[in-house]
């Protein structure tokens, strides 16, 4: 206790210099709790939007089923197992079947996947209810895309397109589309290329009557069919490739905090070295005065850490409301952030977990403990005498 | 048993000095009693501070036995030390060697901290340790602020606050005025006298040695002349 307090007294007897070091740690501090924020405020954007929008709860696959290969999706349709039908039934999944074909907006060619969802699902956030039929006309199709595949095939509501698609026989067979509604969503990968009929008109086109190429579960979904031949991916599985891209984030992430780190805490082991050599008659005082080396070097460890003490209470002080302003604003992104192909909204809304801001602190003060305990062994070997006299070690 | 508070039996120090070595001190031979005013007198390298390090517990000897207030300083810890050092012996520094960040009253209440003395008696006992050396009006000062007559009075006040047996004086009237010297050593004196603390100094300083009650000639570390003075 005795330490602490003589500690802070010799930081804040140092004056100019002690702020130095506190502002430029601070900073630091306050830096990494915001980048971690908006990553984690972007991981857990990302991971609802697309369980919302593409995920749902969990999905069983068509065996053939790669989403990865869509030379694979010819084959990978079959008419669901009893187990998913009965989910199905029970409105706990919907079943979404998914073919190749072009489409000719404008006269050009466009690679697109036709996917087949019902209108009256509620699992997906997909705004499949803007699917409404025209009992009128048998060759009406209603069709729903998201925004960029709008923007990309220059078309919008109310406008029709052109597609050319190959039933399950490989018959080719053609028909004009007609966009009841562009939905706007942060997950690109349901978006972009893709155009969203009815399942039963997709089904009915490619004469796949009753099958599916994966069902979507419902969150509040129970007893899940286990023994079954389509494949079961749960929600880990689905998000796989989102918790690889946050991962390598991450990554970057901590290299970028350990440099900013870095440069925070070089200042404070520069001090101590300094410290140790300016206050050498100070510290022969202290051990004249009846402390033991060790005890001078715990004070000089403390003096050093206690920087990062006075970084964090600083680091409040103004990171804080700078934090919960831009929390409430959230951070702008760039018109063509989504190319990456990971979900990600207009804006972040960081998100400051008590666990990350702990670890921060964490970081922060174990560290500092390190570089600042780090020159101070040098007191140990110190002899009294020499000390006294201001002599060099 | 004896009623000396230092005893010093053929105590050597050498230092390493290149390939060869430095005899600092050579078989002194020497005891202080309880209130003994006396002082180590001597050219530069006689080895007077040495001297002062060993009874201070700052350093050890390389041969003979430095018994000070019943401790072998040559078989402390450095735990040992330190208690022996904060309990039994108060230190004044040529350089008077205050804590610059420190307030004076903050200098003087140090070796108390240490103690681990309770707050009530420690600002007493540091308010009066002030009186003692005419500082208590300077307690909030910073030690920047006074002059050096002034902060070797700090320095008298933070030595004699814990009221040791003993109180080394290394030089402490080298960095002063003859007015302030003369002031510092009466000061001591006076404590000496109230307090009966042993006071050994190291000096050279004539205007300190006609206070002194026992001058101690050292020469080439050895003991020239031990002479006591006799007051009128």
């Amino acid at each position: 206790m005795l330490e602490f307090k003589l500690a802070l007294k010799n930081l804040l007897g140092s004056g100019l210099r002690t702020w130095l070091n506190v502002t430029v740690l601070s900073i630091a501090f306050v830096i990494i709790i915001f980048y971690n924020g908006m990553l984690d405020g972007w991981n857990m954007q990302a991971t609802n939007d697309t369980r919302a929008w593409e995920t749902g709860a969990g999905q069983y696959w068509h065996p053939d089923y790669n989403p990865y290969d869509p030379f694979t999706f010819a084959d990978s349709h079959s008419k669901m197992e009893e187990g998913i039908l009965a989910l199905e039934q029970n409105e706990m999944a919907t079943p979404v079947l998914i073919t190749q074909a072009t489409g000719y907006p404008g006269g050009r060619l466009v690679n697109i996947l036709l996917k087949g969802v019902s209108p009256n699902q509620k699992i997906l956030s997909i705004p499949s209810h803007l699917l409404k039929d025209n009992p009128d006309d048998p060759y009406y199709i209603p069709a729903i895309i998201g925004n960029r595949m709008a923007q990309n095939l220059r078309l919008k509501e109310g406008e029709r397109v052109l597609v050319r698609w190959r039933d399950t026989n490989g018959t080719f067979d053609a028909r004009e589309v007609t966009i009841t509604g562009v939905f706007k969503t942060t997950v690109p990968t349901i978006d972009a290329g893709q155009i969203w009929i009815p399942l039963e008109k997709l089904q009915e086109l490619t004469s796949m009557t009753g099958e599916a190429t994966y069902a979507v579960i419902s969150p509040s979904a129970t007893d899940l069919p286990e023994q079954t031949e389509w494949v079961y991916k749960d929600d880990k599985a689905l998000l796989k490739d989102l918790a690889d891209i946050m991962a390598a984030k991450k990554g970057s992430s901590r290299v970028i905090s350990s440099l900013l780190l870095a440069i925070a805490l070089l200042a404070i082991f520069d001090t101590q070295i300094l410290s140790i050599f300016r206050r050498q008659k100070e510290i022969g005082t202290y051990i004249a005065l009846g402390m033991t080396r060790m005890r001078v070097v715990r004070l000089f460890t403390i003096e050093g850490t206690t920087h990062s003490f006075l970084a964090i209470l600083v680091g409040m002080a103004w990171g804080m409301p700078l934090l919960l302003w831009i929390q409430r604003n959230g951070i702008p992104m760039p018109a063509n952030a989504d190319q990456a192909g990971v979900a990600i909204a207009d804006k972040i809304t960081p998100y400051y977990g008590g666990g990350m801001i702990m670890a921060t602190v964490l970081l922060v003060v174990l560290s500092s403990l390190i570089v600042s305990y780090m020159p101070t062994k040098r007191i140990s070997k110190m002899k009294p005498t020499d000390a006294l006299r201001g002599k060099l070690v | 048993m004896n009623n000396n508070v230092v005893n010093l039996e053929n105590v050597t120090k050498r230092f390493p000095a290149g390939k060869t070595e430095f005899k600092a001190l050579n078989k002194i031979n020497l005891s202080f009693g309880k209130g003994e005013f006396a002082g180590l007198v001597g050219p530069s390298g006689s080895g007077k501070t040495t001297l002062l390090n060993i009874i201070g517990s700052l350093d050890i000897p390389t041969e003979g036995k430095a018994i000070v207030l019943n401790k072998d300083i040559g078989q402390l810890s450095h735990k040992e030390a330190a208690a022996l050092r904060n309990y039994g012996i108060g230190f004044i520094f040529q350089t008077y060697n205050l804590l610059p960040v420190y307030s004076v009253f903050d200098n003087v209440e140090f070796a108390l901290l240490l103690q681990k003395m309770p707050s009530d008696k420690r600002k007493k006992a540091v308010m009066e340790a002030l009186e003692w050396v005419g500082l208590a009006d300077r307690a909030h000062s910073r030690p920047s602020t006074l002059s050096g007559g002034e902060c070797q009075r700090v320095a008298i006040a933070r030595a004699m606050v814990k009221k040791p047996q003993i109180v080394l004086a290394d030089e402490p009237s080298a960095n002063l005025d003859s007015k302030n010297s003369h002031h510092i050593v009466q000061t001591m004196k006076r404590l000496n006298q109230e307090l009966k603390t042993t006071f050994i100094f190291s000096t050279h300083d004539e205007k300190v040695m006609q206070y002194l009650d026992r001058i101690i000639y050292l020469k080439d570390g050895m003991v020239e002349k031990d002479e006591q003075i006799i007051t009128k």
